[in-house]
């Protein structure tokens, strides 16, 4: 049961912390239970909070491999499991000519000729694995099916190997934009975390450990800005990675502190929309054209 | 499980979630049950998050789940610590406590005089008897927590917490976050008047009515301001759920039907051996799409988050044409394209610029109906399905159902969906069986159902 990656909820944030992940609470508990309780983790939240950086931070902690499956849409299971090397199989039967056939059929379907793809690899192998499925949504509905198989009990069959078993269960993330509903099911099997966009506090510590050198006073009104963009109505809100990249942007501009001026000319780096711009303007009354003495 | 009385309280909790839509099974349950296991008890902020990870399902269910949480697993019994020591003496003192809680920006201050609020100006009837109870709603009309804004700006100007250095601007960041703040101390109210509740009159009593649905179970009728700005937001998420979904079912109905006669001619090269079958593609045509919505008053919502359901989900239909009626009707397509920019007027600005309300403001079915088919028939055409959005409460007018028949005759579909429960169609002046007699009438209460409708009807 679990992979016994770490030892409590606080040793989790201190050891995320240490490779440049800071947890909030509701991350560090869930991560500490998927990895007691040896289930899945299925992570959903909008885009750039930080969910497949979640998964790479526990591999690099525990020093583990990280095994990476990016789904798509028409993902199959040739794709996502294993498939047989045909070419190479057709190379071996022309290369032993004078053979039987049961001495070139028994080889032929040998693990010389399996190709692992990334779910096979996760469970097969002997070293400690994190498993991270990256926009589950974005695959079929088959494919989901083939995820409850894997991940319900870790092992899977191919009729003529037979089936493989992991001996070291995998520390498993599933990342979801929820553009597709996953299935019931799925959901079931897995521990559910929605990141959400951090808090003030843990932002300003996130921008001050990504951005060294930035000014402290500096690093809070750019927390406080971004906060403030997040509590209008806009089409698509502010991730971290916009207010990381703002931060760096204006460091790189040379800006002490944040005027009206400054935040006009590099709104664009934060918001991806012309009308979001607009409209952020309007919120924080940058419409008033400032006297330039 | 190890302290005594847990797994009750657990099996319980539970039971309130299923019974505010939060689906949680026993495998669940016990998922919940090996996550206290692991953690203990000490932290109550981590068997929040544990209890979380185990039982919430989805996104927008944490709400719901964080105030049931609240109930069953409450900070503390009776009167919170501060309330028993130096309490405030009156509601001055109050406020003055809170203010400087909200300068701070302290969360735990904040709380503790939620507690205190709720106990000195919550209280009705017999205090803690049997027939009274705490109200939220009453303690932050007495204690008005909005007016303290400026006093706390003044509090953190004299603090040297705005900086002088950007002036204005900053000023006005400070003001936002207080704005926030003070609805954060709102919610503490809240929660803290359930809390003291459910010990007066017993959780689960309480669970029932106080805690607010998850947001696609919300009631179009009775969404407050606040809330139907949330939905709002769930309308871009949504649309492309319901496009993903609309795609698929498209492309599952042109996969492989063999076309005879073509794989027939092809085999003739090969020597009669069908090598390369044909397939026959259906092409189909996407469909035109008019919507006809009842904008009064108690509709309007509902009108309006479809509106703009539709108008996202607009790649997904050949054409989109919007009408709108109270008691006349008028073409709002143009103002609902520009109204995604800015959907929270969208209704207002349909009310100032169309033409929909020539008289009182009360919806006249007939009336609308009538110039909708005088005026816009065409609009209807053998490939358009129209959902007509409203009540079908005429106002005793005339229901006007040659023109529903009118429109059914040209349509491919005709859909009505209705906001308001099933039980209630046709009672006082609703004429909606007469009208579900012509139309397929669907109850449309939610976003939840809404979604489901619009992926089961509309044609692919």
């Amino acid at each position: 049961m679990g992979t016994g990656f770490f030892s409590s909820v606080d040793d989790v944030s201190a050891q995320l912390a240490e490779v440049g992940y800071l947890a909030s609470t509701a991350v560090a508990t869930t991560v500490f239970l998927a990895d007691r309780l040896g289930k899945p983790l299925l992570v959903e939240g909008p885009a750039g909070v930080g969910k497949t950086e979640l998964a790479k931070a526990v591999a690099a902690v525990s020093s583990s491999r990280l095994v990476r499956l990016q789904c798509y849409e028409g993902i199959d299971e040739a794709r996502a499991l294993y498939e047989w090397n045909h070419a190479k199989q057709l190379l071996r039967i022309t290369a032993g000519r004078d053979e039987t056939w049961e001495d070139a059929r028994t080889d032929i379907f040998g693990e010389e000729f399996l190709l692992r793809r990334p779910l096979l690899q996760a469970i097969s192998g002997t070293e400690s694995t994190v498993l991270l499925v990256d926009e589950t949504d974005k695959a079929d509905v088959e494919v989901e099916g083939l995820l409850l198989e894997v991940l319900g009990d870790f092992q899977v069959t191919v009729p003529e190997l037979g089936t493989i078993t992991a001996t070291r269960d995998p520390f498993v993330v599933l990342t979801s934009n929820a553009t597709r509903e996953l299935s019931e099911a799925l959901r079931r099997r897995c521990l559910f975390l929605h990141i959400d966009f951090p808090d003030p506090e843990l932002e300003l510590r996130i921008v001050k450990l990504r951005v060294p050198g930035i000014d402290a006073a500096l690093a809070d009104s750019v927390v406080r800005v971004i906060a403030a963009l997040r509590a209008m109505d806009l089409r698509k809100l502010p991730s971290v990675a916009e207010t990381i990249d703002w931060a760096r942007t204006l460091l790189e501009l040379g800006a002490g502190t944040l005027d009206e001026q400054i935040v006009r000319e590099s709104l664009g780096v934060v918001l991806k929309h012309q009308d979001d711009i607009t409209k952020a303007g309007a919120g924080l009354k940058l419409d008033q054209v400032l006297d330039a003495s | 499980m190890s302290a005594p009385g847990v797994t009750e309280r657990l099996t319980a909790f539970v039971q309130a979630l299923r019974a505010q839509g939060i689906p949680a099974g026993p495998a669940e349950t016990v998922d919940a049950g090996a996550a206290l296991e692991v953690l203990g008890f000490d932290d109550r902020e981590l068997v929040r998050e544990g209890l979380a990870a185990a039982l919430v399902r989805r996104g927008g269910q944490r709400a719901v789940f964080d105030a049931a949480f609240d109930l069953y697993f409450p900070a503390g019994v009776g009167v919170p610590e501060l309330a028993r020591d130096d309490r405030p003496r009156d509601l001055e003192q109050l406020r003055e406590a809170v203010a400087a809680a909200l300068a701070e920006g302290d969360q735990q201050a904040l709380a503790q005089l939620a507690g205190v609020a709720v106990e000195m100006l919550g209280g009705y009837g017999a205090g803690s008897g049997a027939g009274g109870g705490f109200s939220a709603h009453q303690t932050l009309d007495r204690l008005q927590p909005q007016t303290l804004i400026v006093r706390v700006l003044a509090a953190i100007r004299a603090a040297g917490g705005g900086s002088d250095e950007g002036g204005e601007f900053t000023d006005r960041l400070t003001r936002d976050e207080v704005r926030r703040r003070v609805e954060d101390f709102r919610g503490n109210v809240r929660t803290e008047a359930r809390r003291r509740a459910a010990e007066v009159r017993g959780r689960d009593r309480v669970a029932k009515h106080a805690i607010a649905p998850a947001a696609d179970r919300v009631d179009f009728l009775i969404a407050s301001r606040a809330q139907l700005a949330q939905l709002r937001r769930a309308v871009q998420p949504l649309s492309r759920k319901l496009a993903t979904r609309l795609a698929a079912r498209r492309k599952r109905t042109t996969r492989g039907q063999i076309d005879l006669r073509r794989t027939l001619r092809r085999s003739l090269s090969t020597g009669g051996v069908p090598v390369r079958p044909a397939f026959r593609h259906r092409r189909p045509g996407r469909p035109e799409i008019v919507l006809l919505c009842d904008l009064s008053g108690s509709v309007a919502g509902f009108a309006n988050f479809t509106m703009l359901l539709v108008q996202a989900l607009r790649d997904q239909f050949s054409k989109v044409r919007v009408f709108a009626f109270v008691d006349s009707t008028d073409e709002v397509t143009h103002l609902v394209t520009a109204g995604v920019a800015d959907p929270e007027h969208l209704g207002a600005r349909i009310l100032e610029e169309a033409a929909v309300v020539r008289w009182d403001g009360h919806s006249d079915y007939g009336g609308a109906l009538r110039g909708f088919t005088g005026k816009w028939l065409d609009a209807v055409g053998p490939r358009t399905s129209v959902l007509i959005l409203g009540d079908a409460r005429t106002n005793g007018g005339d229901p006007n159902l040659d023109a529903v028949r009118a429109i059914r005759d040209r349509a491919r579909h005709v859909y009505w969906l209705n906001p308001e429960r099933r039980a209630l169609w046709s009672t006082g002046d609703s004429a909606a069986l007469a009208y579900a007699e012509l139309v397929e009438m669907h109850e449309c209460r939610n976003v939840q159902q809404l979604s489901t409708l619009v992926t089961r009807l509309l044609p692919v």
